[in-house]
């Protein structure tokens, strides 16, 4: 992990591009996360990169509630010659959650960027195949939001089939 | 048509057929145009030879593969959604049963990410326990991997011989664990159990034993004429298109580069032991296979390193706040039997935060992330699970090879349906 010196250079590279792509830097249980405003988080992957942080080990996407912005997405990046890594994340609201896609510069995001999606809904901008990956393509709703129930779906047996009827539609 | 004529056509067929060796797709030649059309194939989900339920969507053109596109979730069980639900040390059982091969993997990264949010120290005697427990898995796992893979390949008896050999580490886990898979060994700040009398001695038996066994396997296979041809200079993927999809293990490590994150950035005491990197040079089917066969070997080293130098001491944190006082200390003591009842009933709370904790499963980099928000269960568990990510790489492997290659791509790129789909 860099330290906080080296953290603050890096995000400091991130601002030269951009004054106002940094929204908070910070440094906890040994581990870096660069907080950027929604729509700075292709340059700061590119600035990132350039220094090194050059493979994207994963994508988380996360839900804040009951704070907002409520959805949050994670990019978790390491140097392997420096053993390195360091976190960007980002924050949307619910009512605009349009983050850019960034498969283009990592093709590893595709399979979780639709993760994401998925389980979330925040929408990848500019992702090439932008579908649910892990849900039936005909699921309503984002199950790993934290307002989204448990157990609310009824299993079918023989037993309570005719109580809910049109389901096979 | 009589019956008689009809079967007599189907011989003159069969017997102009020869056995010579045809290029390009069968009937190449032919001016019918139909040839040359592409055609889609569904494979799976239910398919013996996805090892799991993955299901394939192949572009041929005749039998050349000219498209892939995995589609999965069928195996989705919402387990990251469960683990909202529970406290913190009730979502270990859980999550172990996302990589239903390496289970020890899945509850290493999830407590060594709780254990960072901690700031807990973990007995030095527990850090060995782990690393004893994950490498038996990891052998364990690359054994179903070479069982399964080599049936794929037509070896059927390499399946009963690597499920031989299982079935002695599955053994061993039951009798320091209690069971033989999805143990729930690992608890935050060490181990449940310090191991047992008599589980030295077998893992002994083990260890001597292992390294001529993967002898035998790798004089079945490694010059096998059919074994040859089937994997060498097939499914060839440079390091550099590897690294941007994000594939980690040991197919990285079949292209040369050494990325072992036990080496690179030691977490659970893996510095105090002396092994290899196994690493290939081409980065086709064939090196995978060696790589893990190595892989093997070097972790039946470890194990022995580990048992040799096991320290004494406790085997699980000495801090009543987060892992369960002794049972007989129940009897005696008031105060233990407060710090059982509160954390059998709240569980206890971690400081508020976000950790991404990256550990090297058998089939690359495993990691948990975990966020806090203070309360006595997690806000977010994500597992970013090798499977899931390597799974990307197969339609860059197979483009261009043969149907009967994707099967072999995809035994040699060994995904668990369990971890993809979580």
């Amino acid at each position: 992990m860099p330290d906080a010196d080296g953290l603050e250079m890096l995000a400091q590279r991130i601002r030269d591009l951009r004054a106002d792509a940094v929204i908070e830097v910070t440094h906890n249980h040994g581990q870096a996360m660069i907080e950027v405003a929604p729509d700075a988080n292709r340059e700061a992957l590119v600035v990132l990169s350039e220094q090194g942080y050059s493979f994207l080990s994963s994508l988380h996407g996360v839900d804040y509630y009951p704070d907002e912005p409520r959805l949050g997405v994670h990019y978790q990046l390491l140097d392997m010659d420096r053993v390195d890594r360091v976190g960007v994340k980002l924050r949307v609201t619910l009512d605009d959650p349009a983050v850019a896609s960034v498969v283009d510069l990592f093709p590893t995001a595709d399979h979780h960027e639709r993760e994401v999606y998925d389980m979330f809904g925040v929408v990848f901008e500019g992702h090439p195949d932008l579908r649910r990956i892990l849900m039936p393509e005909d699921y309503q709703g984002h199950p790993q939001r934290r307002d989204f129930p448990t157990g609310g779906e009824p299993v079918i047996f023989t037993y309570n089939e005719p109580q809910t009827p049109g389901w096979t539609q | 048509m009589d019956p008689v004529s009809k079967v007599s056509d189907y011989r003159k067929l069969e017997e102009s057929v020869t056995l010579s060796t045809v290029e390009g797709p069968l009937g190449a030649s032919g001016s019918d145009g139909a040839s040359t059309e592409l055609f889609t194939l569904n494979m799976g989900p239910h398919h013996p030879a996805t090892h799991g339920v993955l299901r394939l969507l192949v572009t041929l053109e005749g039998e050349v593969v000219r498209d892939l596109k995995p589609i999965i979730g069928y195996l989705h069980t919402g387990i990251e959604k469960t683990a909202e639900t529970k406290s913190y040390w009730k979502v270990i059982p859980v999550i172990e049963r996302m990589d239903y091969l390496a289970y020890f993997f899945n509850s290493m990264a999830y407590c060594g990410a709780v254990e960072t949010l901690l700031e807990v120290e973990v007995p030095k005697r527990a850090q060995y326990l782990r690393v004893i427990h994950m490498e038996l898995n990891r052998i364990m796992s690359h054994l179903v991997w070479l069982g399964t893979a080599a049936l794929d390949l037509g070896a059927m008896s390499m399946f009963w011989y690597c499920f031989r050999e299982r079935e002695t580490i599955l053994d061993l886990f039951e009798q320091s664990t209690g069971q033989r898979m999805h143990t729930r060994y690992f608890q935050i700040g060490g181990v449940i159990e310090d191991i047992p009398v008599g589980f030295a001695a077998k893992l002994k038996y083990l260890t001597d034993e292992m390294p001529r066994r993967i002898t035998q396997y790798e004089a079945l296979l490694t010059k096998n004429e059919i074994v040859l041809q089937r994997l060498r200079n097939v499914g060839v993927v440079d390091e550099k298109t590897l690294l941007g999809l994000g594939v980690t293990g040991p197919l990285l490590r079949a292209t040369g580069n050494p990325w072992d994150l036990r080496k690179a950035a030691p977490y659970c005491s893996y510095d105090d032991f002396d092994f290899k990197i196994p690493v290939g040079t081409v980065g086709d089917n064939y090196d995978r296979y060696r790589v893990r066969t190595a892989e093997m070997r070097e972790s039946v080293k470890i194990i022995e390193q580990a048992m040799e130098g096991l320290p004494e001491g406790p085997h699980i944190t000495e801090d009543r706040k987060i892992a369960l006082p002794p049972r007989h200390e129940l009897a005696t003591s008031m105060e233990a039997l407060i710090h059982h009842f509160k954390l059998v009933t709240e569980g206890f709370r971690v400081p508020a935060g976000e950790v991404y904790h990256p550990i090297e499963s058998p089939r690359g980099e495993l990691g948990c992330f975990v966020r806090s928000d203070g309360s006595s269960k997690p806000a977010r568990v994500h597992m970013r699970d090798p499977s899931f990510v390597n799974l990307q790489s197969l339609s860059t492997m197979v483009e261009g090879s043969y149907i009967a290659d994707l099967i072999a791509t995809l035994a040699m790129l060994d995904p668990i349906i369990g971890g993809v789909d979580r």
